[in-house]
Formats: C-alpha cells, sequence, structure tokens
C-alpha cells in the first residue's frame, strides 16, 4: 500500500506540521467478546498536537495502549515511521521512541523525582553490571551526563525545589507535572498524554496546557493526548480524533469537529422523533 | 548542630551525587570504618569474635542480598537459608578439588553458583508475585535442603553428612579451618563484607537500582517506559543470590567451620528476613542495623541478668530472646514498616535542624 506523502506545512502560529509519523489502519481490538475498538484508522503527523476524545469508555485507553504495545490488536496495522511495525513488546516500543503518562499517576513512589525522572531515560543507558556496581568508568560518566539531561527537564518543567523530595509525598498537580518530566527524559518522538489534566484546578490545567504547548512548540515532539476538559482539547490541539463505543465518529481540526453531527449527538445525544 | 548541612554547597553534579554528599555522614562512617579496621580487631575477646563481631557481618552481608531481591525489586523471597547453603557447598567443594586455590576467589566465585541457582528460581517471577512467589521460593528452600542431604558428592561422601572446612592459608596465614585465629577470620570477612556491602551501595544507587525500584513499586509503568521486567527481575535475583551465597560461604568457612544440611534450614532463611524487615527494606544501612540487633539481642540477655547477680536459666533466655524478636517485628510493621533505618533517617533530619525546629 502505497502512501501518497503529505507534504509538510506551517500552522499559523509557526509550528512545522511534517509527514505521517505514526498510522493506525483498520484496528479491532477485542477483550473475549466485547469489541474495544472497531475498525479504526487515524494517522498522526510529526509535529502536531493530536487529541483523542470520546465519551468514557469510548476505548480511548485502550488505543493508547495499542500505541504503547501493552494490548496487541487482533486485526490492523501500526505504522510508525514509514515501517509497519510487528507485534512488539511495551519496552521495545519505549525504546522506539513513544513515551507516555497515566491516567491514574503511575510514578514510582519510593523514589525521588529525581530517580523517578532519571529512570525515565533507562533506554539509553548501557553500562555495564560491573561499571555500575564499582560506580567507574562508563557508569559514572552516563549517570553524570543524563543527570545534566535530567536537570534540564527539571528547570523546564520548574520543579527544581522538589528535586530530592519522594514523589509519594507530592501534591497531586506536582505528581502529574513528575509524571510528564519522566515521559519527556525520553526524549520521545511521540508523546502519549492520557488525561494529563484529569483532576486538576483551573490553574494547575492552565500550567499543564502550557508545558504540553512549550514541549511541543520547543522540542518539536508530537503528541497525542486523551482529554475530556473540551475548552482545553480545542485550545492547544491541531486535529481531533472522535471515539464512541469503539468506533470513530469524528476526525479533523477542533472546528471540523465541534460541528460534525455525529459528535454532537454523542455527546449531547440524540433526539428520538 | 554538629550534623548542620548549611554552607555545603555543590557546585557539581559530581560532588552532589557522591556517596556521600554530607560531609557528617562520610565522617562518621569514616569513624565506624576505623573503629572496626583498626581498633575492634585489637581490643575484642574471643568470645566477642565469635558470637558478636563475625555473626554481625555475615548476617549483615545476607541481609544485604535479600534487601536487594525484597527490598528493592519487590520479589519475596524464603528461600535465603538455601541459597546460602549454595555458596557454602559450593565453596567446599571448589576448596576441596583445588586445595591450592585462594580462598578469596574461592569465596567470590562460590557466589556465582547460588546466583545460577538463584536466577532458576527467579525465572518464575516474571508469571507470579507476592505470595505466590514467595511459595516458589520455598519450594527451592525445601528442594536445596534435599538435594544436600542426598547428594553425597556434595559433602565428599563423609559418614557423617556434614562438610568440615580445611585449614586454608593464604600466604602463611591460616584464614579458615581448626588452626584460623579469629582475628584472621574477621578481617577475611571483613575484607569480602566491605567489598560487597559498596558494590550493593552502587547497584542500588545506579540505573539498575532505578529499574529494580521501578518494577517494586509501579511494573506496569516501569514496562511502558523502557524497562524489560524479566531482565530486571533476573538481575535483581542474580546479584541477590550471588551476595547471599557469598554470606552462606563465609558462614560456613570463616564461622561455623562445619554444617550439616539442616544449618541451612528455613530457620535461617526466616533469621535473615527478619533482620531485613526490622532494619529496613530498601535500605542498605537497615541490613547492619538489623544484624546489630538481632545477633545481639541474645547476647545481651544473657549478660545482662548476670550483671545484676540474676539468676536466670539459659532456656529461658532463650525463650525470652524469642519472644523479644516476635514482638519487635510485630511492632516494626506496624509502627514503622521502614524499620530501623527509617528511625535513623528521622533522627539524622532531626539533627541537620537542631537546636532550631525547622
Amino acid at each position: 500500500m502505497n502512501e501518497v506523502p503529505i507534504e509538510a506545512f506551517t500552522t499559523e502560529d509557526g509550528r512545522q506540521i511534517g509527514g505521517v509519523l505514526m498510522e493506525m489502519r483498520h484496528i479491532t481490538l477485542r477483550f473475549g467478546g466485547v469489541t474495544a475498538i472497531q475498525d479504526i484508522s487515524f494517522d498522526i503527523r510529526e509535529g502536531e498536537v493530536r487529541a483523542i476524545i470520546g465519551p468514557n469508555g469510548a476505548g480511548k485507553s485502550s488505543m493508547l495502549n495499542v500505541i504503547n504495545g501493552f494490548y496487541h490488536p487482533q486485526e490492523g496495522e501500526i505504522w510508525f515511521r514509514g515501517e509497519k511495525r510487528p507485534t512488539m513488546k511495551p519496552y521495545d516500543v519505549a525504546k522506539q521512541g513513544i513515551a507516555r503518562t497515566f491516567q491514574n499517576i503511575a510514578l514510582f513512589k519510593g523514589m525521588s523525582t529525581l530517580d523517578n525522572i532519571m529512570t525515565g531515560r533507562n533506554t539509553m543507558m548501557k553500562a555495564g553490571l560491573f561499571s555500575q556496581a564499582l560506580w567507574w568508568g562508563k557508569a559514572e560518566q552516563e549517570e553524570m551526563w543524563h543527570r545534566e539531561q535530567v536537570e534540564k527537564v527539571i528547570d523546564f518543567l520548574e520543579i527544581q525545589h522538589i528535586r530530592k523530595t519522594p514523589v509519594g509525598k507530592l501534591p497531586y498537580g506536582l505528581q502529574k507535572r513528575v509524571e510528564l518530566g519522566r515521559a519527556l527524559a525520553a526524549e520521545p518522538k511521540l508523546l502519549l498524554l492520557d488525561e494529563p489534566m484529569a483532576g486538576m484546578n483551573v490553574e494547575e490545567k492552565e500550567d499543564m496546557s502550557r508545558f504540553i504547548l512549550d514541549v511541543n512548540d520547543e522540542f518539536g515532539t508530537t503528541i497525542a493526548l486523551i482529554e475530556h476538559d473540551m475548552g482545553v482539547v480545542m485550545d492547544i490541539s491541531d486535529r481531533v480524533v472522535v471515539m464512541d463505543y469503539g468506533k470513530k465518529i469524528g476526525d479533523g481540526t477542533p472546528d471540523e469537529v465541534r460541528n460534525n453531527p455525529d459528535v454532537i449527538d454523542a455527546y449531547l445525544g440524540v433526539a428520538h422523533d | 548542630m554538629l550534623y548542620r548541612t548549611s554552607g555545603q554547597f555543590k557546585t557539581t553534579y559530581r560532588s552532589d551525587q557522591a556517596l556521600f554528599p554530607i560531609r557528617q555522614d562520610a565522617i562518621l562512617l569514616g569513624l565506624i570504618l576505623i573503629f572496626a579496621w583498626a581498633i575492634l580487631p585489637f581490643t575484642a575477646s574471643e568470645f566477642a569474635f565469635q558470637t558478636l563481631l563475625i555473626p554481625v557481618l555475615i548476617y549483615a552481608l545476607a541481609a544485604t542480598g535479600l534487601n536487594i531481591l525484597t527490598g528493592y525489586a519487590g520479589q519475596l523471597s524464603l528461600g535465603t537459608g538455601a541459597f546460602m547453603g549454595v555458596g557454602a557447598y559450593a565453596c567446599y567443594k571448589m576448596i576441596t578439588i583445588f586445595p591450592e586455590m585462594n580462598l578469596l576467589v574461592a569465596v567470590l566465585a562460590s557466589g556465582l553458583f547460588s546466583a545460577a541457582v538463584g536466577v532458576m528460581f527467579g525465572l518464575p517471577s516474571l508469571r507470579i508475585k507476592g505470595f505466590y512467589l514467595a511459595i516458589a521460593t520455598l519450594a527451592a528452600q525445601f528442594f536445596l535442603i534435599w538435594l544436600f542431604e542426598k547428594w553425597a558428592w556434595l559433602y565428599n561422601y563423609n559418614a557423617s553428612g556434614a562438610i568440615q572446612v580445611p585449614n586454608v592459608e593464604i600466604f602463611g596465614v591460616h584464614f579458615a579451618g581448626p588452626l584460623a585465629t579469629s582475628q584472621a577470620q574477621y578481617y577475611f570477612v571483613l575484607v569480602v563484607v566491605t567489598l560487597l556491602t559498596l558494590v550493593a551501595i552502587n547497584l542500588t544507587r545506579g540505573n539498575l537500582g532505578r529499574s529494580w525500584k521501578a518494577v517494586r513499586d509501579m511494573d506496569i509503568a516501569a514496562e511502558l517506559i523502557g524497562i524489560n521486567l524479566l531482565k530486571a527481575k533476573l538481575t535483581a535475583f542474580a546479584v541477590s543470590s550471588y551476595i547471599v551465597g557469598v554470606a552462606g560461604a563465609l558462614f560456613v568457612f570463616s564461622w561455623r567451620g562445619a554444617a550439616e544440611p539442616n544449618l541451612f534450614d528455613i530457620e535461617l532463611s526466616f533469621r535473615v528476613l527478619f533482620i531485613a524487615i526490622i532494619g529496613g527494606l530498601g535500605s542498605i544501612l537497615g541490613n547492619w542495623l538489623g544484624a546489630i540487633l538481632i545477633v545481639a539481642l541474645p547476647v545481651v540477655l544473657n549478660t545482662v541478668p548476670e550483671v545484676f547477680g540474676l539468676d536466670i536459666k539459659s532456656a529461658t533466655v532463650e525463650h525470652i530472646n524469642v519472644m523479644i524478636v516476635g514482638a519487635l517485628i510485630v511492632f516494626f510493621l506496624i509502627v514503622e514498616p521502614h524499620g530501623l533505618a527509617r528511625l535513623w533517617a528521622l533522627i539524622r533530619e532531626k539533627l541537620i535542624h537542631w537546636p532550631f525546629p525547622y
């Protein structure tokens, strides 16, 4: 199947949107008799902020888990950077440059902020057991180099003051930010955010939106996010996929999606007459 | 006031990530090391060597090994005693097959055997967790003890079924066997334990240690950010069993002098587990505090009544010891699940601010 390459363009606010980074083709995912995702296709283009929205139970998180390699769809193909991706273990997917945050915070509670973010860089650390055991040579150099990179992430997210604090003690909003930091530390090509603003107050949501846009702007990271706050979604995303009961019911720019009758039906209900 | 950290500024990440970024910690440890290396060996009595110093070192090392698996990687194991046995029997076989072998090399190599056995019994850990994994390691415990009893080759077909440590010398000094002095045994154990403790500290603060802790705290997230769970768990089993195996070799060669299979019984596994729990899971320091407590408690209980002129039967002392240890474990599980190490951390935090409230 040869796709016509989609040309790169520049958005109104001057960001470069490139070709297709990831493409989902006819994905179907079943759990026993339940079909969580049914024949969904969409693409994610380089440099864009792509939102996945839908009512509860629409299959959004399952979709992220498919992208992540945590679930393996029964049908369909996943194309990443122009190549069809074979069935992969999640840790191999992570090595390809896909990082994510979780709906319910999944930080390593017993570790400090610094250690959590350092763990995000584990795929880049290559020092052997002996070097690590003696804290000598490669292991030490690596540790210093990655610490420097992690400090950049810490500066970026403005969490210098909680560097050495165990994350279990942090308030919710900061934990969300640390989790974003852990994903950013991996220097991902594609960043998946599962409800990054769930349970936040307006101020925290504004902060988080700013960080997401800054990440996209400064590092050119492609972002796919699930979010329920429509105001936020319409404001920060370039294109939106709408799912309902495992099916795709809409796809396009925020304005297109907002005026799509199927989407309005799914969210507001259909008038039976 | 003594522990004040203000004024100690870090200008490089290297100095911030040094082994002891706080100067007072380094000084305190230095004093303890001088004490352990230069003062204790020349002042301690034979009794102190055999009932306190050497066992504390060996138990602390065994608990360090278990702590890496249970405290850092979150995989519960009840087979510590048997893994110590593997190390001990491996060391015995190597020393009797190659009498010329350097004891230090033999002890360090014997850990490799227990590491291999540990990895083998760690394989189920990818599929099973918690209690179920504990049962799997319990199977290792019983199977290995059975093997030590039935496989006569392991104890060189001795009629007694026990292993006897032969005289081993390095550069003309006896370090193991009936001819070895307590002082020599102590120094030998101290060298090995110091080395492996340093290795344990380095591993737990590096990339491998972080991946262990990640698996312990949230295994799904760990996998999704790129940690191979099988690899992380198996390295934890390997490193843990290695250290435990070396502790087992020291246990027999540098302390007991002889061993029967039932020495490595489940009771030993539990003792090491108690040390790790009372000391503090997920802490290297805790193993030392726990080992000192568990080893010293019966000695203190034995000697204190004598000082006061009380006549308590040794059987009674034994009972009291068991009761106190049991009560302590319940106490720590309820009040301070992170053990003595956390208590020290709290005291240290207070000391840093003292005499100001914050």
